[in-house]
């Protein structure tokens, strides 16, 4: 929920961008890059993708510049989310505890706080929950507020609060998101209740919901038979009837209701009638107690009505399918014995479709699965089914990181063996031509500084060409030589000097400007030349720093990467032993229903065929019949 | 909880009705088999305690957060060893009111050498069409202008093929560079491909 809201406001933003000019806050593209990770139910990836952009900014100098500054709490929180979805409650516990803590908007607070109630709810933590729940105050989350109310109906009624779940379940009953569950949960508060009446109303009302949902659906089928089911403990076969009936023919309920159906009819000696739901149910798929249980009832009924040899024939077919089935569990049992299930478990393709469970059972030398379905809805089982998936990701990864350090190594080997031969050389020249640099920096300095001076008091001599400082020096030269001794000659050297001096003064300012010009571009030449130096000095830290200091980096991730190995692989075999255990336990409880079911079908066939053989049954084997079926069989269900 | 009151409840109703009479027993041994079936009790785990379920699980936790400690010095070290971020150019894709069109593959060149085809599965078109960001290309360039065209290929709301290609230039500064490449739905044929850089 929370994630859609984020990915929500990620595209908003995205928006955003292309409508302003310069629109704030920007998205961040590593945040958004995680986020398209948890939407794919990849929690690993998107953990550690946030995390480490998490750990990149808080080691930016300027957080404020850093695109994820205005995204930091939704990310912080996003990390505890996706702990969550990973199954790292104890963290993801911490990270939320830490937000309800810290200085947070009441609407990320009250999130906070749901987060922390669900999570102590799936954890059977139920007081824990309740005292979270009841911190929700002031201004609900967008799009949070009907989850919130739900939860806390169902919290309430954990902790025996029905009567305050009620009110709760019966707020909800117009809600679309939870529609068909908010409605079961009132009835089964108000049947917690002896509110009898009102829970029959309910359920019956629920029980005849129209909608195309299948989860709505399959409630509605749960409500019909939870129905039925009390309308029977209370004696009322009859009234359970109808229930039973609206239970859809493929449901997840169906098995149940039209065994139910059966014995409704049964009970009421309607045995004709009983064999229409038993005859359906018994061609069904024979793992299913339902269907065994059908398949006693069929020749059961059949026995009832006077018909032995249809009797005698259906127990012999029900002996052979039990037998078969027998034979599938011990099979069962040896393969996951043997680690065939484990095996299985963790390829690849068999979990590409939804009921990979199912589909387990078809690759070869693999247990039968459809007996631990369920198991499989048990949380512990299942619970412990994802960690083992969790660890062999785990396993694999690090497999893959332990392949990546010596590629690094070799990566990095190379980069030595090109870069040290060559820097020595390069750092030499480097240092001539720093020296140079500095020298000509110097100088413009120096220039600057007397052109500045200038400004104050006016050299024009400073800013004579060097032919005009030649020429000068030569008259100067000539002016002082044994030569220069007339009136005339001198007269001619004071003209010449005249001439020099009337053109730098004349042409003074004009040179003046010329001078600030091109100090100007030299400015924009040093500028160009300090680039090339930064450039320059980066590449060569880069050089450098492409090679040192990883050894150490390098070598601890070796070490943690190899000591996380050897637990992964403890914790693996402890977990699949631990799910063996239960399967093999399950299969077991499955093998022995079926040998006891199979004792009594087995003495309903004999007495059949003495009745068939006989040709009219006498009053005690009658009795006897009566004993040998379906009390067995009700003794079974009693046992399933 | 809740149910295994509930279960209880029940128990002793069926306890009360024990024995009474025959066809009573039956139904209600079904209806038991029925709640039991509802309240999905677990019936072969009780076998192994929940102690030890959860003192494994939290196990399973505290190795899943070591993992990610490593995956994340991992990532940490490769950015700096493979990418460092004088030199670094991350490409990434986002689609925008794109929910009706079935985005197949992107293609991208940059400096008209291609560095990155994709071909989406169905849950990578969802995850960026409810606003994920694909990071398509990381590497390495200089610094200065540089090319990149980038191909997109799919199929409309209504079934019809598309092809999007657009080029843009960008400027590698000194630090990271980051360039963001949208598809936007609501534009096909004209302009659809927008980029911005960071």
């Amino acid at each position: 929920m929370r994630l859609s809201a984020i990915c929500a406001l990620f595209c908003l933003l995205g928006s955003q961008q292309l409508v302003a000019a310069e629109p704030k806050p920007q998205r961040d593209a590593f945040f958004g890059e995680a986020l398209f990770y948890a939407q794919q139910q990849e929690f690993f990836e998107a953990i550690s993708r946030l995390d480490t952009e998490l750990k990149l900014h808080r080691g930016v100098d300027e957080r404020e510049l850093d695109k994820l500054h205005y995204h930091v709490n939704d990310a912080e929180f996003s990390v505890g989310d996706f702990e969550l979805s990973y199954r790292m409650h104890r963290k993801a516990g911490r990270a939320i505890q830490a937000v309800i803590e810290g200085n947070v908007a009441p609407e990320v607070r009250n999130e906070a706080i749901y987060r922390l109630a669900r999570l102590y709810f799936q954890k059977e933590q139920n007081l824990n929950a309740f005292h979270a729940i009841e911190r929700i105050e002031g201004p609900l989350p967008k799009g949070l507020a009907t989850d919130i109310t739900y939860l806390k109906g169902q919290i309430y009624m954990v902790n025996g609060r029905f009567e305050e779940a009620e009110k709760i379940f019966q707020s909800l009953t117009g809600a679309d998101e939870h529609e068909g569950y908010a409605l079961y949960n009132l009835g089964l508060s108000q049947l917690a209740q002896d509110e009898t009446t009102q829970a029959v109303t309910t359920l019956e009302s629920l029980g005849r919901a129209r909608s195309s949902d299948r989860a709505v659906l399959a409630i509605r089928d749960k409500a019909n038979l939870l129905l039925g089911s009390r309308l029977m403990d209370t004696g009322d076969f009859q009234g359970a009837v109808p229930f039973l009936e609206r239970v859809r023919l493929d449901g997840l309920y169906s098995n149940k209701a039209l065994s139910g159906l059966g014995w409704a009819n049964a009970t009421a000696e309607n045995y004709e009638q009983a064999l229409v739901p038993w005859t359906i149910l018994s061609k069904r798929h024979v793992t299913d107690p339902a269907v065994q249980e059908a398949l006693l009832g069929v020749p059961y009924a059949y026995g009832k009505l006077g018909l032995y040899g249809k009797a005698a024939l259906g127990y012999g077919h029900a002996l052979q399918l039990m037998n078969q089935e027998l034979d599938r569990l011990d099979q069962s049992v040896k393969s996951i014995q043997d680690g065939k299930f484990l095996e299985a478990l963790v390829r690849e393709e068999i979990r590409q479709v939804p009921d990979w469970v199912v589909r387990l059972r078809e690759l070869p030398e693999t247990p039968e699965t459809f007996y631990l379905m369920e198991l499989m809805a048990s949380h512990d089982f299942q619970s412990s089914l994802q960690n083992y998936f969790d660890l062999e990701q785990l396993r694999k990864k690090l497999e893959e990181w332990d392949r990546y350090y010596s590629a690094y190594e070799e990566v990095i080997a190379l980069r030595r063996g090109y870069y040290e031969p060559l820097l020595p050389a390069i750092d030499e020249k480097f240092r001539q031509l720093d020296s140079l640099i500095n020298l000509r920096l110097e100088q413009r300095d120096r220039i600057h500084a007397r052109l500045q001076s200038m400004l104050v008091s006016p050299r024009p001599d400073f800013l004579a060409t060097a032919s005009e400082r030649l020429g000068m020096n030569a008259v100067t030269k000539f002016e002082r030589s044994p030569a220069n001794n007339n009136e005339a000659t001198q007269k001619r050297v004071d003209r010449l000097k005249g001439h020099l001096n009337w053109i730098w003064i004349t042409e003074y300012d004009q040179r003046l400007t010329d001078t600030f010009e091109h100090l100007a571009a030299l400015d924009q030449d040093i500028e160009r030349l300090n680039a090339i130096y930064q450039q320059f000095v980066r590449s060569r830290q880069a050089a450098t720093q492409s090679y040192e200091g990883y050894d150490k980096t390098i070598a601890q991730l070796r070490h943690k990467t190899e000591k996380s190995m050897k637990t992964v692989e403890t914790l693996m075999l402890r977990q699949g032993r631990m799910i063996e255990k239960m399967a093999i336990s399950e299969l077991l409880q499955r093998s022995q229903q079926l040998e006891v079911a199979q004792v009594k079908a087995r003495f309903a066939l004999a007495e059949s065929y003495d009745r068939a053989t006989m040709g009219s049954p006498d009053k005690a084997p009658a009795e006897a019949s009566q004993s040998a079926a379906p009390e067995t069989k009700a003794e079974d269900r009693g046992v399933l | 909880m809740y149910l295994q009151v509930r279960r209880l409840s029940i128990f002793r109703k069926v306890i009360a009705f024990g024995g009474s009479f025959h066809s009573m027993k039956i139904a209600v041994k079904w209806s038991l088999l029925v709640l039991t079936c509802l309240l999905q009790l677990p019936v072969a785990a009780q076998e192994i305690s929940k102690e030890q379920i959860k003192g494994l699980d939290e196990q399973v936790q505290d190795i899943k957060a070591d993992v990610l400690a490593i995956s994340t010095e991992l990532k940490l070290l490769e950015e700096k060893l493979l990418y460092p971020s004088n030199t670094q150019v991350s490409l990434f894709v986002a689609l925008e009111g794109a929910d009706s069109l079935r985005v197949d593959a992107v293609e991208v060149a940059v400096d008209g050498n291609p560095v990155a085809h994709h071909i989406y599965s169905f849950k990578e078109l969802e995850a960026l069409q409810k606003g994920g960001l694909q990071r398509i290309y990381t590497g390495n360039l200089r610094t200065g202008e540089h090319s990149i065209k980038v191909g997109f290929k799919g199929l409309t709301g209504l079934g019809n093929e598309f092809t999007e290609v657009a080029s843009y230039t960008f400027s590698k500064g000194v630090g990271p560079g980051i360039v963001e490449i949208r598809l936007l739905g609501s534009a096909l044929g004209s302009n659809s491909i927008q980029f911005s850089d960071q």
